[in-house]
């Protein structure tokens, strides 16, 4: 069905192309001269482009443009531009020991502001913004410490993690007392019992002296004999009322039967030597540093 | 001319289509009960349970129809127009689900701790957003344009759907695909590539459903009796033949076991990420702008009863749209371990591709030149008319964010948000919604929309809604970037990330309301739609209007 029969359309005296479809034609208008114009015109600013950046791929490498622009180069210079305007006391940092820096008001403060900053950044979707922390994730506000609460200590949690890939991470792993079989169900809601007799809550008499000997058996290697804990190993204290995840019974069985495996990343692959000093001073600094 | 070619009716028959489809659904349904069976991964058990209830389903609604084609109680039209008015029906319920799924999760961003609920895995927001955004590009959008072009391909080739019951292994295999999709994020199962989230057998019986609704359209493209192909088929075409190879390429993956949901994708890195988004952006490109456009170029002009504007336009913008759109995924990755050059093409190669994506609203606009007065009087062209200015004003900020520099301010930012919503919204919805009105009376032999005044009340509050959501979008999505990129006088970080997200609380809220107002349009929608297919007409506009433009197939 060749249409040599051309048709007008009569509203815009148009020609259209002849063709119909279900009746709708089309005009035979010519390409808006604007439309080519400003299509010719981005053609030639993607021209430029190519001409001033890297741009198209080669054999082996890639056009480089006559900028010579880097993103890496830019990125470097960018840093070198931000520790420029920090100044010299981001350097000092690094260039005192960790223990002088408290001692040096000036010093403290830059420290406590750079830590403030990069503390909300990183630390504050687990610690919370006010440090207070949140179920399974340590309060640094107050003075109770798990791995120690000294700069050197705190400085080396955030440089390592807790039980995080790095091979110098902070290293510890509670048994699963229930699942692994290890105590019965019985024994664990006995060993509850006493634990919560350590910190002075109310327990069944009973079932706690019971609890008591498996406590000996079991537990005392890491928590101590008297269940004060032990830094060295990163076991809580048991006889304080600061809590991880909750004193409750439900879940001190929880606790026992499954065992706990918080993990925290190691800081050093991602933040540099001055960030995560000023990081120490700033957690050290919110009240309980020893 | 092209007088009253009336297309042969096909004389009713159980053909080797159905006798192939049983074949192929029994096999399926015997495959996943034993898959089912033999796994040792309780979610690949449950999925396997959706593929034998959609199988079983389609078999019973396979001997139901083969039935009533042996009885003759079906009626044999010139076109296959039952699977179009399920297609239709199927398009508003989507639109309901996705919407509704978007609002839920807009609300969990305004009040993040009263609605978050820890210990119902099925309603964190990271289950539910793939949900949002699945329900409505595919489920929403991609039923719209199974239906769409299911209507138009035979309309502009004067051909009935080619395949037999093929057609129908298509939208409901889709469906299948969509519910598998839905119920996999709830679960869990996700194999974590945006908009490609399902799992590996997810996306094998995609393809296989893809494959053929490709063998269909070319079927019916071949067996046309017009002449010359129509300008919507071209981009229907495009559409189908792209997402074929988007969907293939981006979801190589090894199956950890042939019984397990767990895949590992083929790529790795940066390569991983180039690859994740050349597809995404070209389904955006190819799924939401092509697709859409050949909705565009068939519903205007018919409901506008006008001719497109420029032929030449559409020949140039669509070639030109198709080759430079493949080439602009990298403009998602810009600043990051993708090599310079790459980004530098990628932004380019969106910065050429703005004239083309404007041929397509040029030739919408201008194809109502004659006929502006349609505007004031039927909302239902408005809607089109708008959607087609939403369509020109997000593909000028595409091209504006590709450039690295604003890139460098609006990536990860909510302007991101504002501006696929702009277009989601104002564009696919509203394009979507006036083909849904136009059909609707078409499909189901009525003179009118059971009412009009329904459609104004729909573009209204879903317009608003549209402006609510992506003025909020933008304000907090500029506030936040500028919020991240300050330093205090001593170089340090002004703003703490969570400082940002406290900024944005009231403006979540009014983006919320967006959302509910645009929900609430889709609804009005859906109750006039089912007034409409009932037959009904408004009491207040009964009154013997004229019957709109395609009330009756042309000729």
């Amino acid at each position: 069905m060749s249409r040599s029969d051309k048709h007008i359309d009569e509203v815009s005296g148009v020609e259209t192309t002849g063709h119909e479809w279900d009746g709708i034609r089309e005009l035979n208008n010519p390409l808006p001269a604007w439309w080519l114009w400003v299509f010719w015109v981005s053609v030639a600013v993607a021209i430029i482009y190519w001409v001033l950046l890297p741009a198209w791929p080669m054999v082996t490498t890639n056009t480089i443009g006559i900028l010579g622009s880097s993103d890496r180069v830019n990125v470097a210079n960018d840093m070198a531009a931000l520790e420029a305007k920090r100044g010299a006391m981001w350097q000092q940092l690094t260039s005192v020991p960790l223990e002088s820096i408290e001692s040096n008001p000036a010093l403290l403060e830059f420290a406590q502001k750079a830590g403030g900053v990069a503390f909300g950044t990183n630390c504050a979707g687990c610690h919370g913004s006010g440090a207070q922390g949140a179920k399974g994730y340590p309060n640094l506000a107050d003075d109770v410490w798990i791995w120690g609460g000294k700069l050197a200590d705190i400085q080396q949690t955030i440089r390592f993690g807790v039980r995080s890939a790095d091979p110098e991470t902070r290293q510890s792993q509670m048994p699963s007392f229930g699942r692994d079989e290890i105590l019965t169900k019985d024994q664990i809601n006995d060993v509850v019992e006493f634990v919560t007799t350590l910190s002075g809550g109310e327990a069944n008499a009973e079932a706690a002296e019971r609890g008591r000997t498996v406590f000996a058996e079991q537990c005392t290697v890491c928590h101590g004999d008297d269940g004060k804990g032990n830094r060295e190993l990163g076991a809580p204290n048991l006889t304080d009322q600061e809590w991880l995840y909750g004193s409750d019974k439900a879940t001190l069985y929880e606790t026992v039967f499954y065992a706990r495996r918080g993990v925290m990343p190691a800081w050093h692959e991602r933040l540099d030597d001055p960030t995560i000093r000023a990081l120490a001073v700033f957690v050290h600094t919110r009240g309980g540093g020893e | 001319m092209s007088t009253s070619t009336e297309v042969n009716p096909e004389k009713p028959r159980v053909g080797f289509d159905a006798f192939l489809l049983s074949a192929l659904w029994l096999a399926g349904l015997v495959t996943v009960l034993w898959g089912a069976a033999k796994t040792d991964d309780p979610l690949f058990a449950v999925h396997m349970g959706i593929f034998a209830l959609g199988f079983t389903a389609m078999l019973i609604w396979l001997l139901r129809r083969t039935g009533r084609i042996m009885g003759g109680t079906i009626r044999q039209t010139a076109y296959e127009d039952d699977i179009v008015r399920v297609g239709t029906i199927l398009t508003v319920f989507w639109a309901v689900i996705g919407l509704t799924v978007g609002v839920v999760i807009a609300a969990q961003l305004a009040f993040p701790t009263t609605l978050s609920f820890p210990d119902i895995p099925y309603l964190s927001y990271g289950r539910l957003r793939p949900l949002h955004t699945s329900a409505v590009i595919f489920a929403f959008g991609g039923t719209a344009l199974l239906t769409t072009s299911f209507y138009v391909v035979q309309r502009t080739t004067k051909a009935r759907l080619a395949g037999g019951l093929l057609p129908w292994f298509v939208m409901w295999g889709y469906q299948l695909f969509i519910v598998l999709a839905a119920t996999g994020y709830v679960l869990g199962i996700t194999q974590s590539r945006e908009y490609a989230e399902p799992e590996w057998y997810v996306d094998l019986w995609l393809t296989l459903v893809w494959v053929v609704y490709l063998l269909v359209f070319l079927g019916t493209i071949w067996k046309r009796k017009e002449p010359h192909i129509y300008v919507a088929n071209w981009f229907y075409l495009a559409f189908i033949v792209t997402i074929a190879m988007l969907h293939i390429v981006n979801n190589l993956a090894m199956p950890v076991s042939f019984l397990g949901t767990k895949s590992y994708s083929a790529f790795s890195g940066v390569q991983d990420a180039l690859t994740q988004w050349w597809y995404g952006h070209n389904a955006v490109g190819f799924f939401l702008t092509a697709g859409f456009l050949a909705m565009m170029y068939y519903f205007v002009p018919k409901r506008a009863e006008r001719p497109v504007y420029s032929y030449r336009l559409s020949i140039v913008h669509f070639w030109t749209l198709i080759f430079l759109y493949i080439w602009a995924g990298p403009h998602h990755l810009h600043y990051t371990a993708l090599p310079q050059w790459a980004q530098t093409l990628g932004m380019t190669f969106s910065l050429m591709l703005w004239m083309p994506s404007w041929g397509g609203m040029i030739n919408g606009l201008m194809t109502l030149s004659g006929a502006w007065d349609k505007l004031r009087t039927d909302p239902v062209i408005r809607m089109l008319v708008v959607s087609v200015a939403f369509y020109g004003m997000s593909t000028f900020e595409g091209p504006l964010m590709s450039v690295r520099e604003v890139n460098s301010l609006s990536h990860y930012t909510d302007w991101t948000v504002g501006h696929v919503h702009s277009g989601a919204l104002g564009w696919v919805g509203f394009v979507s919604f006036g083909a849904i009105y136009c059909l609707v009376p078409w499909l189901w032999g009525r003179k009118q929309l059971y009412s009009l005044a329904l459609v104004e009340w729909h573009f209204w509050i879903a317009t608003i809604g549209i402006l609510l959501y992506i003025t909020a979008m933008w304000v907090t999505g500029i506030q936040e970037g500028l919020m991240w990129r300050s330093y205090d006088e001593s170089g340090f970080l002004q703003y703490t990330f969570v400082e940002t997200v406290e900024a944005k609380h009231w403006l979540y809220i009014v983006r919320m309301l967006g959302g509910v107002l645009f929900l609430l349009g889709a609804l009005i929608m859906a109750y006039n739609v089912w007034r409409t297919i009932r037959g009904d007409v408004h009491e207040s506009e009964s009154a013997g209007k004229p019957a709109l433009a395609g009330a009756q197939p042309a000729e």
